[in-house]
């Protein structure tokens, strides 16, 4: 029964239609029953999400569970969507995100819940919509419309500095994609009126025009990651967000960059993207030993964890562009293969290992209502389980093998020295600098004596807290211990994409 | 066979699960249970294994237990290989930690911390294991920063102390230093050999011998000894030498039992067991073979000196530890990789008796370190003295001791080996013999004899320690006296190692100490007649003319050559350097980044800069937004021409 549905726009819909529900309805519910219904509508996308993973055919390049409808007939504006390897763990990473944000939105927030709740489903359809969108304009449509419930959630249910932070990540992340609406409009009009994605891949451009192209890609894409230097809204971002808020910025919304890159501009640009591809590991280097050491002088966790982000996430764009400068050393894409899926892996655990982090400042700052390190010290004297859940999600953050975090810079290191010995050598500092600030963060707020009266008197987690901590434990070690499923996920497909790119677009 | 090592990895794995999520719903005797029963059932099931590979002379086995993932054409996977050198190592590793597991059901006996500390030591042989046990460098790595989480959780145990919690943030950044190493020259094994399996990668070294690969442009460097120094730097991180020596002594911060599991007898050991089984790389490169015996010797020599000024009884045997180390080292450095791997067998049980029984004195002491304040102990812990005695023999290497065997195996090694640097390490481990007698039997008589100087209380209560202390300490002695005897032989000069060691017959060393080899009792016989063996001497009979006959003379010394002094006492300025330059350093380039880059030129510039700019351009603007609707009109038409004008353009250009 379940096949004959159309179960991926039912994973786009159901939560944009029960995020409405929950908000409109909700305003004469009561709010316990707004938090249940919330969470059902979660866990019934999480639970149609695994459909998807379970019926999904590791072995097939072309896009699955396709939909097409005509939208807009008069421009060929299609409702196409459909998923490969590349989309598919991002939208279960989606749609597990969910289901934790609204558990630990639980008795945490306590004002509009119905709006909060239903702003983050919302939100979840929106980007399930980005990861299986394959028609340019509803691509952009879902694309940008998650920037409304974002800049709510931070600008209503965030702190003080608020207003300043949600108007930097609007004017950031809107002014990149205005140019992303501009390359799209252009390269419809170079495929004679078509906004299929894999037409738009299929063009054969010059080179001056892909540049055009690739940078107007770039600085969308390269907001959302972010890459230095247009990263500076996140840490501010982050800080003023609720929770959840930062749970789902860092682990879904960053994504959409990486795979904004992935999906446009490296089919669409291939020889952009090649003659490009200095600058672009350039700057994924600074991201990573630059930011590393900028996270080092935080003495705000949230911004920590978020440096902490961009510098992780410097390995997925290195490990995306990396695969030109493999070619050239090597003559041979099967290293190129590897950079890729590590940049994914990366991807991937990145979403739950910083999402585990938010939360466990979540957890602190809901107890303290602080997020200075210094107002810490000694935690784990009074919150001994907390703290045991944080050490693994710090060692994960440290890139400790065995868990998540370890995969996919390990991939990525391996294919840089690929390209070149330096740009693994600069690469494995994360090594040190990874453990150096997340340790030395961990050290002063959980290790110690308890030296202030906030700290004595902290209760341990609850259930529902263990609860949301445990779900994340178990893909982070799972994912450790067992990557290979991942892999298999997206081989097919990434084999397919290195294929592209080994072919000039050039005409 | 595959059943018996899953059995023998999870055993203790289960053991430090049970322990660690259910401790106190087990309590304590259930959690010391629990861990020692699974800890014991590796070690039994190691030395079957041991018997069937070693003895019995079963085939190597080699075998895959899962494809942790595939990418890119490199297969990485997760597997056992269990050859004479694998076996070696599970047995020694197995049998000393369940020796520290019962020592801590007495050294532990208080804290609160109990079944936590059960937990991680259980873990830990669960990670040892799984380091020495792989087929491959990636499972390798897994043991290795595993280990070296373990390590971190144990020298911070007690959280609450400022030093503990310095200590292993220290210890963990130091080793990652060595692993960023380690890590690149795997990622170079994987460039060049597509592969991380130990025998594919081995099979291959000889065709990449001829490789150059050139990192700074014009210089050409052969790719083994690229990739061999790089892992080498991983070894120097673990097993703790110079430069990256400076986390073990202060790793000495946590409880004793793990000084002496962890941070004496196996962890600490992982470089050298290491670099023995990368042993057909190394032999490919003399370049890196000369690197590591000369760090061997800096190590060995200059670390024992520093033992001479230590007063913590726990810091004079981690500084003996660093030299021992650097022993061991040196010996790979000279190709004899069989006679490291049986000093590293022999010191696991000395050095595991040393920090034990120097234990067993911290707990009769009532948590007192400083050897200024003991004296004459043997009279009050008569078992502990007698054990530690042997302990030290057997670490001066007299004859007959464990200790004698492989440290002169190594002098003699090193003696003869032709590899650059060997007179260096020759001379260093000559002097060394000298600085280790002194320093080990300054200890002894520092602790055990003499005039007590502790106060009244504390010697009112000394007596010796409960069973499961002393226990382990009498069964440790044993093999730290006959061990060496008993095993020189086959790993030395037999077939010992079979194929698990490869020896360039140009560096074989060992062929040529066993053209002068006849027998045990010869050898002791022999070894009577040796520099090393009166060095041995000549350094009791200082210790014991300057601490017992003539406590006066240090004082003078100590005046005397205050400059030496202090700087041994500052440990030669690498912690301070460090301190200053490497964690102020980054903490300072951090902080100037962040001020300078993001906040003043990326925010301050650039992001509320274009705000201001835009404020300032919509101030003037505004006087265009007038409000008269002629005024619109007219920009209207103005804007439409232009367009027009573009547009007409356009289409005629």
């Amino acid at each position: 029964m379940v096949a004959d549905l159309p179960i991926l726009s039912l994973c786009v819909w159901v939560p944009l239609i029960g995020g409405l529900w929950v908000v409109f309805a909700g305003s004469r519910m009561s709010t316990n029953a707004v938090r249940n219904n919330a969470l059902f509508f979660s866990v019934l996308t999480f639970g149609l999400t695994l459909f998807l993973w379970r019926d999904f055919d590791n072995n097939v390049a072309a896009m699955q569970f396709t939909e097409k409808l005509s939208w807009i007939a008069q421009f060929d504006i299609f409702y196409h969507i459909g998923i490969d390897g590349i989309a598919l763990p991002l939208i279960l990473l989606t749609s597990f995100t969910t289901v934790l944000i609204v558990l630990a939105g639980w008795e945490v927030i306590t004002d509009r819940v119905n709006q909060y709740m239903g702003a983050f489903l919302i939100l979840e359809g929106l980007m399930i919509g980005v990861f299986s969108a394959l028609d340019a304009v509803l691509f952009y449509v879902f694309w940008e419309a998650m920037l409304i419930p974002m800049f709510l959630i931070i600008g209503i249910w965030g702190g003080p500095g608020r207003i300043y932070a949600t108007i930097k990540f609007f004017l950031y992340t809107f002014l990149g994609s205005v140019f992303m609406l501009v390359a799209l409009l252009y390269l419809y009009r170079q495929t004679n009126g078509s906004f299929a994605i894999e037409d738009m891949q299929a063009l054969l451009l010059t080179l001056p025009q892909q540049k055009w192209i690739f940078v107007a890609f770039l600085l969308a894409f390269a907001v959302k990651v972010p890459m230095w230097p247009v990263h500076t809204w996140l840490p501010d971002a982050h800080v003023e967000a609720p929770t959840g808020g930062s749970v789902v910025l860092a682990a879904v919304m960053l994504k959409m960059g990486g795979y904004g890159f992935i999906r446009f501009s490296l089919p669409m640009a291939t020889d952009a993207a090649a003659s490009l591809n200095g600058m672009m590991i350039g700057l994924s280097l600074i991201a990573i030993v630059y930011i590393g050491f900028v996270a080092l002088a935080q003495e705000d966790m949230k911004k920590l964890i978020a440096y902490s982000s961009i510098s992780h996430m410097g390995f997925v764009t290195l490990g995306f562009f990396i695969c030109f400068e493999i070619f050239s050393e090597t003559g041979s894409w099967t290293g190129a293969v590897m950079g890729i899926e590590g940049g994914m892996v990366q991807m991937v655990s990145h979403g739950f290992i910083s999402a585990a982090l938010f939360l466990c400042v979540g957890v602190m700052y809901d107890r303290v209502h602080s997020r200075q390190i210094g107002d810490y010290g000694g935690v784990v004297n009074t919150m001994p389980r907390f703290a045991a859940f944080m050490m693994l999600f710090a060692m994960a953050n440290a890139g400790l093998p065995g868990t998540s975090g370890f995969v996919g810079e390990f991939l990525v290191i391996l294919s840089a020295f690929k390209a070149s010995f330096w740009l693994a050598f600069f690469a494995a500092t994360t090594l040190v600098l990874g453990a150096a600030y997340t340790l030395w963060m961990y050290k002063r707020v959980i290790f110690g004596e308890v030296t202030n009266a906030a700290v004595k008197t902290l209760e341990d987690i609850s259930m529902r807290e263990t609860a949301i901590l445990i779900a994340l434990v178990i893909p982070i070690l799972i994912l450790g211990i067992w990557p290979a499923p991942l892999l298999d996920m997206m081989h097919v497909t990434i084999a397919q994409l290195v294929e592209q790119l080994s072919q000039s677009k050039l005409p | 066979m595959q059943n018996l090592c899953l059995m023998i990895v999870l055993a203790p794995l289960v053991g430090a699960v049970v322990t660690g999520l259910f401790g106190r719903a087990l309590g304590r005797s259930g959690a010391h249970w629990v861990a020692n029963i699974g800890v014991a059932i590796s070690f039994f099931l190691s030395l079957s294994v041991f018997w069937r590979i070693v003895i019995e002379g079963e085939l190597t086995y080699n075998d895959n237990l899962y494809t942790w993932l595939e990418s890119g054409g490199v297969l990485f996977q997760i597997g056992f290989l269990i050859d004479e050198l694998s076996a070696t190592m599970m047995v020694v590793v197995t049998f000393v930690s369940w020796m520290v597991h019962i020592y801590t059901i007495g050294y532990m006996r208080d804290d609160p911390g109990y079944q936590r500390f059960f937990s991680y030591i259980s873990l830990f042989t669960f990670s040892m294991l799984m380091l020495v046990m792989a087929n491959n460098f990636l499972q390798l790595f897994f043991g290795w920063e595993a280990v070296g989480l373990v390590s971190y959780l144990l020298i911070g145990f007690w959280y609450t102390r400022d030093t503990a919690i310095y200590a292993n943030l220290k210890a963990f950044l130091v080793n990652r230093v060595g692993d960023f190493g380690f890590l690149l020259g795997i990622a170079a094994i994987v460039m060049y050999f597509s592969s991380l399996d130990y025998v594919e990668v081995f099979g291959n070294a000889h065709n990449m011998a001829s490789i150059k690969i050139s990192i700074w442009s014009g210089h050409e460097w052969s790719l083994l000894t690229v990739v061999c120094l790089l892992l080498f730097v991983g070894a120097m991180g673990k097993s703790a030498q110079v430069p990256l020596h400076v986390w073990l002594p202060d790793s000495m911060e946590g409880p004793t039992p793990i000084s002496a599991l962890i941070h004496a007898a196996t962890m600490v050991t992982a470089g050298i067991f290491m670099v023995a089984r990368m042993s057909p790389l190394f032999e490919l490169s003399t370049m890196a073979l000369s690197v590591v015996l000369v760090v061997g010797a800096v190590t060995a020599f200059s670390m024992g000196l520093l033992g001479l000024v230590q007063n913590d009884i726990k810091r004079v045997v981690a500084y003996s530890t660093l030299s021992q180390l650097g022993y061991m080292t040196v010996a790979l450095g000279a190709s004899a990789y069989s006679a490291a791997i049986f000093h590293l067998m022999t010191h696991a049980f000395f050095k595991a008796l040393l920090f034990l029984a120097a234990g067993a004195v911290i707990i009769g002491m009532h948590h007192e370190q400083d050897m200024r304040k003991m004296g004459g102990l043997r009279k009050y812990m008569p078992i502990t003295w007698v054990t530690c005695l042997v302990g030290s023999l057997a670490l001066i290497g007299f004859p007959g001791t464990a200790g004698f065997f492989s440290k002169d195996a190594i002098i003699e090694a090193v003696h003869v080996s032709t590899t650059p640097g060997a007179n260096l390490g020759y001379l260093a481990c000559l002097t060394g013999v000298f600085i280790t007698a002194l320093y080990s039997f300054r200890l002894m008589f520092l602790v055990f004899y003499g005039e007590p100087r502790m106060d009244e209380h504390t010697r009112a209560h000394l007596q010796e320690t409960s069973v499961v202390v002393w226990g382990p300490l009498v069964v440790l002695a044993i093999p730290s006296l006959i061990i060496g005897a008993i095993a020189i032989e086959p790993m030395l000069f037999g077939d010992y190692f079979g194929s698990s060691i490869f020896v360039d017959s140009k560096n074989d060393v060992l062929v040529r100490i066993n053209e002068g080899y006849h027998g045990v009792v010869g050898f002791v016989g022999h070894g009577m007649l040796q520099a090393p063996f009166w060095l041995a001497m000549a350094g009791v009979f200082v210790a014991w003319y300057c601490y017992l006959k003539r406590p006066d003379i240090p004082r003078r010394i100590v005046e005397r050559m205050s400059i030496v002094h202090r700087i041994l006492i500052n440990k030669y300025g690498f912690d301070a350097f460090n301190d200053r330059f490497f964690a102020g350093g980054a903490r300072g380039a951090g902080r100037m980044l962040w001020r300078v880059g993001d906040v003043g030129l990326i925010d301050g510039i650039m992001v509320n800069g274009s705000a201001k700019c835009v404020g300032w351009w919509s101030s003037v603007i505004r006087h265009i937004q007038s409000g008269y609707l002629y005024h619109y009109a007219f920009a209207m038409i103005i804007g439409l021409l232009v367009l027009l004008a573009v547009f007409i353009h356009g289409v005629a250009g």
